[in-house]
């Protein structure tokens, strides 16, 4: 879906905490959160948190849901599924999922 | 046209058929006036004691006491109705209104009886009733503030012991004479009596039974008691609580028939000898028999309410049990205590090394049981008082034994019209059917069926029925661990693991949550395992642990530097306020004496802070479950009314417990006098200096659901009140479910705040070396988390906005001014609710 060459790398797996995301910044101004959760899994969200608007999921607990991995935000507490960006505590609501992949030790986002 | 109904009094019992009607009267046939001699709506009079521990009427009011949304309820307060024309059907009352009725109830209770001993009406002399009552004691108390200050209560019953507790809250040495050979005479027999006088003499309550009070003398400011056994008595002041006596002055005046030892005659219908009066509560003498316990008053309430609707209810005889705690002593009577009925037989378990006296009184077949006394430990109370007239579901000496025998025999053995809860007249089927209509909790049984909401003692049973219908309710932490906070709590501290994977492996499954992983990281920093952003502890924090600030509405943080005490100097507070120029941070005061600087993103926060730090503040832990602030009041250095350094203590209490990590937030506070400036009895743990030394509170919190503190250990010093505190905190860090104030922890506890005492005090369990030393460690290895990050470049290398590009702000944070500050902008919102 996406086209070689739009893949914005930033930054190398390991400078992530296992369970832990951090916020990273699109060429386009769109601000991602990428999660990393037991060993290289990656995962992608975007990083706005759809209930309050502000710029926080990179900052939520990262764990699992009945072996589902999610991200709790850390404003109020909703969890989104880390591979689809379903929230899991309103059906109604997703949050976009960006593409991800891993090359030499290196996190590569794509668009969503 | 609505009818008019009077009510003479406005006690719980008064309160009580008001609300009844009110319940049931859908159609709106009565308007009700009801005239009441006290100032303040309707107290629970059962609760007075607990009045000493807040000194705040208002704690006491029952439910729906002020009938302020009720436009069909008038509630006339300090306004008695004095005469009653029953010719014109009216009452005039002590305002000279007059109002015409259609049915008038009479409540008017009861007075104390004064035993006419010489010096009774000296100053000095008191009764035990009334809000107003205590509230005169008190003064007194206060006024007597030299020496050891001692009272007298005249008579050892149950209202007796009460006014002791109630003294002894208050600092005084309370001496109890009764007249007859055994405290609680009407209660318990001389066995339990016996037991009863042992426990109760060990809370520095002095007993002189089987002997009176001969007269009363003033003497130098004090009162000197002379008792029939020779003992005199020096004493602050005299409390009568030898008994009351109904009020029927009203009904006699009007020519109403009364009892042959007083009280307004009325049959089981509660009708007077007039058929519009009718007269319930301690007034009343139904059938011959007055009833001074507000759960026969409740039951004829009831029947007053059911028959103005049209009903035919009856009054079906009071039942005369009782279960309270008397200066922290379970004392429980029920039926038949004295075995009076014919051919009864008594089965007794007197173990005096346990402190437990245990009476069942059997039919002389041993097959129904007709009453019982449980003096020192009144477990089994709610399940045996239901069986009474019933068939004993087992031998009655094994109900009894040591070894808990009535637990083993459940509530299964209840039939379903056995009553549970006795105060409301809640019946086993009643609870049961609630529990099938979806109850699933104590609360909710509590507000569906009444059941427990007057004395609380069925309680546990509640539980047991929850549980006996499949209900359970799960102590696991969540989906990852079975187990509760206290269990891993144990776990870790056997085990000594230290990190979350070895323990969800071990001991879990799946990768945890946001709620398995703080608690766990919690535990992990009260048990001291380095800094909590150290290695993968960083993973588990909530967000706002892991930046060490607390994330505010649009993502960014606010900052709170530790002010001890809430004593800072010029040159800090300069400091403070140039950090927030030079940031642009809005700053505010916080409620607990320190001051809030808001408005910093992630990136900002370890500039910040290096200004602080370097300054000499350290982190104030406002964004960790953790020890607060301790506020203070300005204290004896300036105050004139002041009698101890609040100030000091605050600072020392503060550095002390700093960084102490908890299931929830703790909030403290010292006030150097009982004019209570720091407001200490709304804190977790609050402290108020004496003119000997502190008072400690525990277990109070504003928030969503206020609490008082209530107090733990009075005049103390300060190496006692630190070793209190000490043990208080390391075991509600150890024992209280993950995120329960000390207040709910308390409560849930088996025995409450005397087993906590117990516990802390008495060293019950053997484990305040222990705690000491854990509080010992963690005061020795308190180091600021934020002097911590700035000096550690890996950790200091997660404070940054984006991964990709460190020096870049966040593009969606923004701010507009409100009143020369700083404030954020509104965010757009993808989901609106």
């Amino acid at each position: 879906m996406t086209a070689a060459g739009t893949w914005t790398p930033v930054c190398a797996v390991t400078d992530l905490i296992p369970f832990r995301g951090a916020a990273a910044l699109l060429p386009n101004d769109e601000q991602v959160a990428v999660f990393r959760t037991s060993g290289d899994e990656v995962y992608v969200l975007s990083n706005v948190d759809p209930f309050s608007g502000a710029a926080v999921l990179s900052r939520g607990i990262v764990g699992d849901l009945k072996g589902v991995p999610v991200v709790a935000s850390p404003m109020h507490k909703q969890r989104f599924d880390l591979r689809t960006g379903a929230c899991l505590d309103d059906p109604e609501v997703t949050v976009a999922v960006y593409p991800v992949r891993t090359a030499d030790g290196m996190i590569l986002v794509g668009s969503p | 046209m609505p009818r008019t109904l009077v009510v003479a009094g406005n006690g719980p019992v008064g309160h009580r058929l008001v609300a009844a009607l009110r319940d049931k009267d859908s159609d709106g046939e009565w308007r009700i006036e009801v005239f009441a001699e006290e100032p303040r709506p309707a107290y629970d009079r059962v609760a007075l004691t607990s009045y000493v521990e807040t000194w705040d009427p208002a704690a006491l009011q029952l439910d729906g006491a002020t009938y302020e949304c009720d436009d069909r309820v008038t509630l006339h307060l300090g306004d008695p109705v004095t005469g009653i024309d029953r010719a014109a059907k009216r009452i005039t009352a002590a305002s000279g209104s007059t109002v015409d009725y259609d049915a008038l109830v009479l409540a008017t209770g009861s007075y104390p009886f004064v035993p006419p001993v010489p010096g009774h009406d000296l100053p000095g002399c008191h009764v035990y009733r009334t809000i107003s009552d205590l509230d005169a004691i008190r003064m007194d108390a206060e006024r007597s503030v030299r020496g050891r200050r001692a009272a007298l209560v005249v008579g050892g019953g149950l209202l007796g012991l009460e006014a002791a507790k109630a003294l002894r809250d208050m600092g005084l040495s309370p001496h109890v004479v009764e007249l007859a050979p055994r405290l609680m005479p009407l209660q318990v027999d001389d066995g339990g009596g016996g037991l009863l006088r042992r426990l109760i003499e060990r809370l520095d309550v002095t007993v002189h039974a089987g002997t009176g009070t001969q007269s009363i003398a003033a003497d130098r400011g004090r009162l000197l008691a002379k008792l029939g056994n020779g003992t005199e008595l020096d004493v602050d002041l005299v409390v009568f609580s030898a008994g009351v006596r109904p009020r029927d002055q009203l009904a006699r005046e009007t020519g109403l028939a009364v009892g042959e030892r007083g009280g307004v005659a009325v049959g089981a219908d509660c009708v007077t000898s007039d058929p519009d009066i009718y007269a319930i509560g301690e007034c009343a003498c139904v059938d011959g028999a007055v009833y001074g316990l507000v759960a026969p008053g409740n039951e004829m309430a009831e029947v007053v309410a059911d028959r103005l609707l049209g009903g035919q209810a009856r009054f079906t005889g009071g039942d005369l049990s009782t279960k309270l705690k008397l200066l922290g002593v379970d004392v429980a009577s029920f039926g038949d205590a004295h075995a009076r009925t014919e051919g009864a037989l008594e089965v007794v378990v007197n173990d005096a090394v346990a402190g437990t006296y245990k009476k069942l009184v059997v039919s002389d077949d041993a097959k129904t049981l007709l009453g019982g006394v449980l003096v020192g430990d009144a477990a089994q109370y709610p399940l045996l008082r239901p069986l009474v007239g019933r068939d004993l579901p087992g031998d009655p000496a094994a109900m009894i034994a040591p070894s808990g025998g009535a637990q083993a025999v459940g509530v299964g053995a209840l039939p379903d019209d056995a009553q549970v809860c006795s105060c409301n007249a809640v019946t086993k089927g009643a609870i049961d059917g609630a529990i099938t209509e979806g109850c699933a909790d104590v609360p909710s049984l509590k507000s569906c069926t009444r059941a427990g909401t007057t004395c609380g003692s069925c309680v546990p049973m509640l539980r047991q029925l929850l549980e006996a219908a499949g209900v359970r309710q799960s102590n696991a932490l969540c989906e990852h661990f079975p187990q509760k906070r206290t269990e891993l709590f144990e776990i870790i501290r056997s085990t000594g693991i230290h990190t979350f994977s070895e323990l969800i492996d071990r001991y879990g499954n799946g990768s945890g949550c946001d709620i398995c992983k703080p608690a766990v990281a919690s535990m992990l920093a009260s048990l001291g395992n380095g800094h909590i952003l150290e290695g993968e502890q960083a993973a588990l924090q909530d967000t706002n642990d892991h930046f060490l600030a607390n994330m505010q509405r649009n993502g960014t943080y606010s900052v709170v530097p530790r002010i001890p005490g809430g004593e800072i100097t010029p040159a800090k507070l300069m400091v403070i306020a140039q950090v927030a120029q030079d940031f642009g941070l809005y700053t505010k005061i916080t409620g607990g004496q320190r001051i809030d600087l808001f408005g910093a993103t992630v990136d900002q926060l370890p500039e910040i802070w290096r200004r602080l730090v370097d300054a000499g503040f350290e982190s104030g832990h406002a964004y960790g479950k953790a020890l607060r602030t301790v506020k203070s009041c300005v204290g004896d250095t300036w105050c004139r009314y002041g009698v101890q350094d609040s100030v000091r203590l605050a600072i020392e209490l503060e550095l002390r417990y700093r960084g102490l990590r908890a299931p929830h937030k703790i909030k403290a506070a010292v006030s150097g006098c009982a004019r209570e400036c720091a407001e200490a009895r709304s804190k977790d743990f609050g402290v108020i200096a004496t003119e000997h030394g502190w008072n400690l509170y525990v277990g109070g919190n504003g928030g969503f659901t206020p609490r008082h503190a209530e107090l733990f250990v009075s005049d103390v010093d300060t190496e006692t009140l630190f070793r209190h505190i000490d043990r208080f905190l390391m075991f509600y860090v150890r024992t209280a479910d993950r995120l329960q104030r000390t207040a709910a922890w308390i409560e849930a506890m088996e025995g409450g705040i005397e087993h906590l005492r117990e516990v802390i005090v008495d060293d019950k369990l053997g484990i305040c070396e222990d705690l000491d030393a854990a509080m010992a460690r963690h005061v020795g290895s308190y180091s600021d988390e934020w002097a911590g990050v700035l000096g550690d470049p890996a950790k200091l290398a997660r404070f940054r906005s984006f991964v990709n590009a460190p020096g870049r702000p966040d593009p969606t944070i923004t701010f507009r001014e409100e009143r020369g500050q700083p404030v954020p902008l509104g965010l757009p919102v993808a989901v609106t609710r």
